[in-house]
């Protein structure tokens, strides 16, 4: 058993055992429901953007695989207190990390998490696994708007 | 007596190695490995006597022919059957039930009428159904599940009734493993007039299918799934359902004239046999039809009831193990659908995988079914005549390995 490959490493299995920024958020500004139907990854993912495009809170509640689990633990660290702009290039690294067809640079400093995911590439059907988190997030971020007292709810499928 | 020592040496992927692992094959529910035999048949065709059948007067279209039309025999004795025109050749089970649902379907459901199903059935025996019952504003009705997931008779005998006018179930269940009553049934469904249609997909490969026993009217099976090559299925049919059907698809082959504005439609079963058909790959399937048939049908049965039932017990043992269907192998075809710990199962296919270990995991496409179980998911093993007891030893290992790494979910 190859359990010190990249699939499965540390970095990946401790945010699997240990999730952070589980839970909801009381009147969020976004609710996004992301769904993977392939293999029935769920995920709720709560957004708190602040009137000048900050992002002051992000929960997410999850029933999916190790590599959805800890791929979205990642990213609530990643994004938490970070501006909306800063969030979207940081989604954007992320998935042309994911996605890119060569090698791209080395993830570092509060990024460097994530380079644990990059094992991921290697086997191709759970990169959707890996993005679900992240483009629930764009979808939050698409539909986040901080001068409206209601919660923007939506729903994502991983297609 | 099935001695899977000997078996592995007619199968040559059996040697593979997956990452420095000898290859454990659980993932027979999906598709089986394939002998030689007819691996070979398929390139002797290609190598000595390719040719178009039903025309052509040359010597290898004969031959051609003699062999394609020569299955039928077997496939005829193999299931029970007298008359050979009563089996129709498709690309699988799928295309087996379409059939079905588009020429009797069409021509006999109306609105009003009710479908009766498991909630076990795979999307292939539920969503051709569901179109079938839009259209005609037909109705669907599910039959229930006992605990421990075999039918509860007691529904069936509620909801067949004289309104049902199709009773369409599964064999044996991909998840479950659950063998159905189908006869008891059949019985149930032919007193109200209703036709019986079986998916024998999972039960035809493993255990002893006779039409004449079951007394079922529409029988659909794949060889994929019973050592032949894929794109080959078989629907049987009885001969007075299928005379009454109309055609299903039209073209060369499946017509005896043709004028410019007219035809004549092609006797049975040619008449559903529609354009060049897969010669190589039906041929091939005759050859995985005497593999199995000089091992005994019920010698293939008694080998996954011995497998399985180690299984169970095997894998019933494992720290917070959760084992679907029927608690007997007796009652269980060689299927076993599980979770384990809170591990989702694509994580448990993955480290398993690594292992060299190949099962299923995820909705086995029987979403609804899954819904029924509450998970998203299951993992799955599934044996066949290969599979050993050390394999599943080495199926339990990994197992516990994976939940070295993956259990004690903290609660999200």
């Amino acid at each position: 058993m190859s359990l010190s490959d990249d699939l499965y490493r540390e970095t990946i299995l401790d945010h699997y055992h240990q999730p952070r920024n589980t839970g909801t958020i009381e009147a969020p500004t976004a609710q996004v429901e992301g769904v993977n139907p392939l293999c029935g990854d769920e995920l709720t993912l709560y957004l708190k953007v602040s009137q000048d495009g900050k992002i002051d809170d992000v929960k997410l509640t999850a029933h999916g695989c190790s590599i959805n689990t800890a791929s979205g633990s990642m990213m609530s660290e990643a994004i938490l207190g970070q501006s909306v702009e800063r969030a979207r290039e940081i989604i954007g690294t992320f998935k042309e990390m994911m996605l890119s067809k060569t090698d791209t640079a080395e993830l570092v400093d509060d990024l460097e998490d994530l380079e644990a995911l990059r094992g991921v590439k290697k086997y191709p059907v759970r990169i959707k696994c890996a993005l679900l988190p992240w483009n629930t997030l764009l979808e939050g971020l698409d539909c986040a708007d901080p001068k409206q007292t209601t919660t923007a709810v939506k729903t994502f499928t991983e297609t | 007596m099935i001695e899977p020592k000997q078996i592995i040496k007619d199968f040559p992927i059996l040697n593979r190695e997956i990452g420095g692992h000898k290859l454990v094959y659980l993932d027979n529910a999906a598709t089986s490995q394939k002998p030689r035999a007819v691996i070979d048949a398929i390139s002797h065709y290609y190598e000595h006597y390719n040719a178009n059948v039903h025309r052509g007067i040359h010597t290898m279209s004969e031959e051609a022919t003699a062999a394609y039309e020569g299955v039928r025999e077997k496939i005829a004795a193999f299931i029970d059957v007298d008359n050979t025109c009563e089996i129709i050749y498709t690309r699988n089970t799928t295309e087996a039930i379409n059939l079905v649902a588009y020429s009797w379907g069409r021509q006999n459901v109306l609105p009003g009428d009710e479908i009766v199903l498991t909630p076990m059935e795979h999307h292939s025996n539920l969503v051709p159904w569901q179109q079938l019952a839009a259209e005609r504003e037909a109705k669907l009705v599910f039959l229930e599940l006992t605990d421990d997931g075999q039918v509860n008779m007691d529904s069936a005998r509620a909801l067949i009734g004289p309104k049902t006018r199709l009773v369409a179930v599964t064999h044996m269940s991909n998840v479950l493993g659950t063998i159905v009553p189908v006869k008891e049934i059949a019985a149930l469904a032919h007193k109200v007039g209703a036709v019986v249609l079986v998916d024998g997909a999972q039960s035809v490969p493993h255990m002893p299918v006779s039409v004449k026993d079951l007394d079922c009217d529409f029988l659909a099976f794949s060889f994929h799934k019973m050592l032949g090559p894929t794109g080959t299925g078989i629907l049987w049919g009885k001969k007075e359902l299928l005379e009454a059907m109309p055609p299903f698809m039209f073209g060369g082959d499946m017509i005896s004239s043709v004028a410019r504005e007219k035809s004549r439609f092609n006797e049975l079963p040619w008449k559903f046999e529609a354009g060049t058909p897969n010669i190589a790959d039906v041929i091939a399937s005759g050859a995985a039809i005497d593999y199995l048939s000089n091992l005994g049908m019920e010698n293939v049965r008694q080998h996954e009831i011995e497998i399985t039932r180690y299984a169970l017990k095997k894998l019933g043992g494992l720290k917070d193990m959760v084992i679907y269907g029927p608690k007997e192998a007796e009652q269980r075809g060689g299927v076993i659908a599980f979770n384990m710990d809170g591990i989702h199962p694509h994580d448990l296919g993955q480290i398993l995988s690594d292992s060299g270990i190949a099962i299923r995991a995820g909705h086995h496409c029987c979403q609804p079914l899954m819904k029924d179980l509450k998970v998203m998911g299951t993992a799955r093993a599934s044996f066949y005549i290969y599979n050993t007891e050390a394999e599943v030893d080495l199926l339990a290992a990994a197992l516990e390995e994976a939940d070295k790494v993956l259990g004690h979910v903290a609660v999200r």
